[in-house]
Order: structure tokens, then sequence, then C-alpha cells
């Protein structure tokens, strides 16, 4: 679907982040902000919110110890229980405590990797995935506001641009996306 | 915007912008490599090869062309596993409890000290791995299925333990150290012009685009992984160090190792950090960037960690005497004053004595002092590691037995080739990688340069009516 775009372009994050709190004053809805680095506090302004990452991180984790326990008890206690120094090997519970540091690596394994590749698979950033910032100066040292005209219907393009201007820009660019 | 009080000294000197930071990281990677670095890297490429014929010839004939006999059956091999796991730690450390601290001036050696933390932690990795002696049949260390009556690997063993922890703690400090890369890989993919460049920055910066909503998973993911590898770090060299406690070997089986060997592998690290950072600040002028604050900073943590490892080494000689166990009191006595007193007495000065030097503002405070210190330092911990393992067991219970450990051509042609590896892995890196994390030294731009303390470009004070909002 074809879509007209503003992009704004800001030289500086506090500029960035007071136009974009008059704008959403003022009923704009901002699409996104890219930036060379995390603009602290711009989240809330423009409605982004926050990542369920750690919960998705900690549901990993837990299926680590899990896959843990399920795989000692039965290596070490179902299959060939092995009696190493006359530690007990008939039941997981007598022999957890020695188990514990497995435990905890594969909790750790699992927890890491599982959010590591969730975050690269929600954020698109993948092995030879095209780089989709409006601008290249914004991973250097220039601020973009994304407003999508779908997003503002009740404001005319005219509006629009004009309240934009009025924010401390230095560029101004209008984009057709698909 | 968040300000830090203007007392505290900047930690990004002169009159920088975002756009100077860029250019200050990039510069090394855009430009021609200098003469040096050809040097450097021929030097340590020679090395690396030597070492893997080394390790070829090595395992063609057999570990018996280590130094090795009867009684003293473990030396070199794992001291220098042990030696490079501590220096692994201090990477993760650095990234992951510093920035549970929030302490900011981490930025100046987060990125490089990861890097040698994972080169670190492969060289470690590579000696349980050739002291096997078959290593084509390494992959017995996993639990898999077989055909040997169904035995499984024993989940008992601090030496399977091992396995797991470095494995676990290699694997997630590359994907800590690489998804803190990938926007610095998008800032120089938007930037080099030579179409190789771009396609191959492209591709290692997987298409970072930035936007508010990646910076926001971004900040959780380093925080969540930082939460993980902070106790992963002490997790993997007290499992370490259980290689030795749980053993019932006079000298080896102390409670007091698992703290130890974690401060005395933060103390290397440390240490080497410096080596390698000291050195790339030079060659690659980020004099702004790390400067004589984060060094002190550095040296404060060496004295605290060292301070501990001397603590250490005195409890275990005064348990050793109260205990009145006379074997244990004897390991003891023998490391000080039996043959290898000289190994005893050089790890005494290189880690308890020399480091307390630092408690001078002047001595650590001074670069060159530092430098010379961190190499101190590197040596003391590896003739820590020699001598828990070889005075330990170089004399048994058995006096006939008794023995002394020559390292031949290949225990010394297999840890100068790691050394070699190891740099030419660190010169790569350093050369096509950018050395310090740009995202995040822009971020505390504005908190902590000295340009934005003074109001540069701005006048005095700008800053401060720029924070009603």
């Amino acid at each position: 679907m074809e879509e007209k775009v503003i992009y704004a372009m800001y030289d500086d994050d506090d500029v960035l982040k007071q136009g974009a709190k008059e704008l959403v004053k003022k009923g704009v809805h901002v699409a996104d902000v890219f930036s060379p680095f995390p603009v602290h506090g711009i989240d809330p302004i423009i409605g982004v919110k926050p990542t369920r990452l750690g919960i998705a991180a900690f549901l990993y984790g837990i299926t680590g110890t899990m896959l843990a326990a399920i795989g000692l008890r039965y290596f070490m206690i179902i299959d060939w229980p092995m009696n190493i120094g006359g530690k007990p090997n008939f039941s997981l519970m007598d022999n957890i405590l020695s188990f514990i540091p497995i435990f905890f690596e594969f909790t750790v394994l699992c927890a890491a990797h599982g959010m590591a590749i969730t975050y690269l698979l929600r954020n698109k950033t993948l092995p030879g995935m095209p780089a989709r910032n409006p601008d290249p100066r914004t991973t250097d040292d220039k601020f973009v506001m994304e407003i999508r005209m779908s997003e503002n219907s009740k404001f005319s393009n005219d509006e629009l641009t004009k309240m934009v201007k009025g924010t401390g820009i230095i560029e101004i660019e209008e984009k057709v996306i698909k | 915007m968040h300000k830090e009080a203007d007392i505290r000294k900047p930690l990004i000197l002169g009159d920088k912008t975002y756009r100077d930071i860029t250019d200050d990281i990039i510069r090394p990677i855009e430009s021609k490599a200098p003469k040096a670095w050809y040097i450097l890297i021929l030097l340590s490429g020679i090395l690396a090869l030597w070492g893997i014929g080394c390790i070829v010839y090595l395992l063609g004939t057999g570990v018996g062309v280590w130094g090795l006999n009867k009684t003293v059956e473990w030396a070199w091999d794992i001291t220098n596993f042990v030696w490079w796991v501590g220096i692994g730690h201090a990477g993760t450390l650095i990234s992951a409890v510093l920035l549970l601290f929030r302490q900011k001036w981490r930025f100046a050696i987060n990125r490089a000290a990861e890097a040698m933390t994972i080169f670190a932690v492969m060289m470690a990795g590579l000696f349980p791995l050739i002291h096997m002696g078959r290593l084509w049949v390494g992959y017995w260390v996993f639990p898999l299925p077989n055909q040997f009556g169904s035995m499984w690997v024993n989940f008992n063993s601090p030496l399977l333990w091992d396995v797991f922890a470095i494995s676990t703690y290699f694997s997630v400090s590359l994907v800590f150290w690489y998804i803190g890369l990938l926007p610095d890989f998008g800032t120089i993919r938007d930037r080099v012009t030579k179409p190789l460049a771009k396609k191959v920055y492209g591709i290692l910066s997987f298409g970072w685009t930035g936007d508010a909503k990646a910076w926001n998973r971004f900040e959780l993911v380093s925080l969540v992984l930082a939460g993980l590898a902070t106790p992963l770090v002490f997790s993997v060299h007290s499992i370490v160090s259980f290689d030795f406690a749980t053993s019932i070997v006079p000298g080896w089986h102390t409670t007091i190792f698992p703290p130890y060997f974690v401060s005395g592998a933060v103390f290397s690290g440390f240490a080497m950090v410096q080596t390698l950072m000291l050195v790339l600040r030079k060659a690659y002028k980020l004099e702004a960037y790390l400067h004589v604050k984060h060094v002190e900073y550095m040296n404060i943590v060496i004295i605290v960690t060292g301070s501990i490892v001397g603590v250490a080494y005195i409890t275990e000689l005064f348990v050793s005497w109260y205990s009145g166990v006379e074997y244990e009191s004897y390991a003891f006595l023998n490391r000080a004053t039996g043959p290898y007193w000289w190994a005893y007495w050089s790890m005494m000065t290189c880690n308890v004595i020399s480091p307390q030097l630092f408690w001078f503002k002047k001595l650590r405070t001074s670069l060159v002092f530092s430098f010379f210190m961190s190499l101190i330092i590197n040596i003391g911990m590896w003739f820590e590691r020699f001598v828990i393992i070889v005075t330990s067991i170089h004399r048994d219970y058995v006096p006939s037995s008794w023995t002394y450990f020559h390292p031949t051509w290949v225990d010394i042609g297999v840890f100068m080739g790691t050394l070699g590896i190891f740099f030419t892995l660190y010169l790569l890196f350093s050369r096509y990688f950018p050395v310090l994390p740009i995202a995040e030294l822009k971020s505390i731009l504005k908190s902590s340069s000295e340009s934005y303390k003074e109001g540069f470009g701005h006048g005095k004070g700008y800053w401060d009516k720029q924070l009603e909002h």
C-alpha cells in the first residue's frame, strides 16, 4: 500500500524530544523516530510500549531449567545410575546439589540465546537484511521523525508541514513509501 | 536530559560533537593501516603458525611430547587454560557488572574488552581440547546417545561442569558483544563509500535501522544479558576452581578457591585490558575517550582485586598451618621454600606487593607505570596458576616419585602460539571493527563530556537552561 510520509530531521535529541512533545500535544501521531543512539524518554512521548522481551527471556530461562532437570534425571538417575564416590544415585532430589551448576548454566544458555534470537527476529535484523533507515545520517548525528499521513487524517498536508516546521527542524522531506 | 555533577571529571575530553565521535572511531577503519600494524600482525601471525605447528605435532605424536611425567601430570596446559580463562573474565565483567551499576566510564573499554574476552576464551578452550590427546573424540564430552553401553558423561564432575560453563560463557559473551556491535556496524555501513566495504558492513549490520522500538529493545536486551552474564562470570571461574578444589590433593582442596579464583580472574583481566587498551589508545589516537581518569578507575579495581588475592594467599598459608594436617602444611611450606620457591615469590611480588603501589595517586594516574604494572600482573597471574598446579603435585606422598617439571619446546611453543593467535585476532578486530562503542559514547556525550560540561559552542550554562524539558 502506498503511503505519504513526512520525514523531519533534527540535529539534536533534546530538540527532537521537545518537538515530538509539542506535536503530540496538538494531536499529531508520530509513527517513529530514528536516532544514532537511544534517546531516553522518547518512548512514552510517541507511544512506544515497553518491550516484552524480558518476559520472553524468563520463559526461555525456565524452559532451560526444566530441560536440564529432565535430561539429568534421565542420564544420571533413570538410564544409567553411576556410583560416584557413594553419592546418592537413585533419586533426583538426593543428587540435585551436584547438578545445580549445570542447571544454572543451561538456564542462562537458553535464556540468553532465546532472547537474542527473538530480539533479532522482532527487530528484523538478520544477516543480509537491507538497511531501512530513511536517511544514512540517522546512524551518525541526525535524528529523524517519521509522520504518516494516513495516521493523521484530521490534518491537511499543509497544516501538518507547518506544525512540523515550527519545531526546530533542519530539513523536511515528503516521501511516498510502499 | 540527564546531567551529572560538574565536579565529576568529564569522560570525553575536548570539544566533541556526535559527528566527531563517529569520525574518531571510524577513522582507523577507513584510512590505511599504519606500517606498525603490518609488522605486528606479521609477527603474531608467524607466532600463531608456529603454535599451530606445535599443536599438529602434539596431536600427531601424543601428549608425551609435553614435559609431563608420572608425578606432574598437569602443568603448562592447565596453567595456560586457567590463565586464558582468567583474562577472558574482564570483558564480560566490565560490560555486564559495570552496566548493572550504571558506570559510564565502561564505554571507554567495554567493546575492546569484550573482544579480548572472546579471543581469550577461544585460546582457553583450546587447551582442554588438545590436552585430551585425541582431539577427534572431543565430542565425547557431550551427552550424546552412543553405542558404548549407553554410557553418559558424568554430571557430578566439575570437569564436565567446565564444559558447560565455558561453552555457555563463550557463546553468551559472543552474543552480547555482537548485539552491541550491530548499531555501530550500521553507522559504518551508512558512511563508507567503497562498494565492497559497504556490502560487507551491510551484511554485518544485519540491516540495523535505529528506530525507537529497536533502541527500546536494545536497551532491555543489554540489561537482561548483563544480568545473566554477571552470575555467569562468577560461576565460570568458580567451576574452574572446582576442578582443583573438589580433588583431594593437598594444596588444591581448598574451600577458598572459588572467590579467590574469581577475584584473581578479574585482576588479571583488567591488567590485560590495560595492556591492550593503552597501546590501542596511542595507536588510534583515542586519547579523548580513554584518558587518565579511566585508567585510574581500572587501577582501583586492580588494587581491590589484587588485595583480595593477597588475603587469599595468606589465608591459605594460615589455614594450612592451623589445620594441623602435616601434608597440607607441607604443601604450602614446600611452595614457599621448596624447589619452586622462585615461582612462589615471583607470584607474591607481582600479585600482592606490586599492585599496592597503586595506593599512590601519582603512580595510579601514570599511564607508563600502569602499562608496566599490567605486564607485571599478567606475568604474576600466570605464575599463580603454575604455582597452584605444579608445586602441589610435584612432591606427592611417595618421596621416590618426587620430581621437577621441565617444559619442553612443545609446551613453550603451544603457549607462545596461543599468544600469537590471540594477538592476530585482536589486531584484525582493531583494524576492521569499531574499537569503542560509537552509539553508547554518543549517549553519554551530553551528560559526561567536557564539551557539554563547559558548554562549548553555546556558552557556559547553556545546557542548564535546556534542562527544563
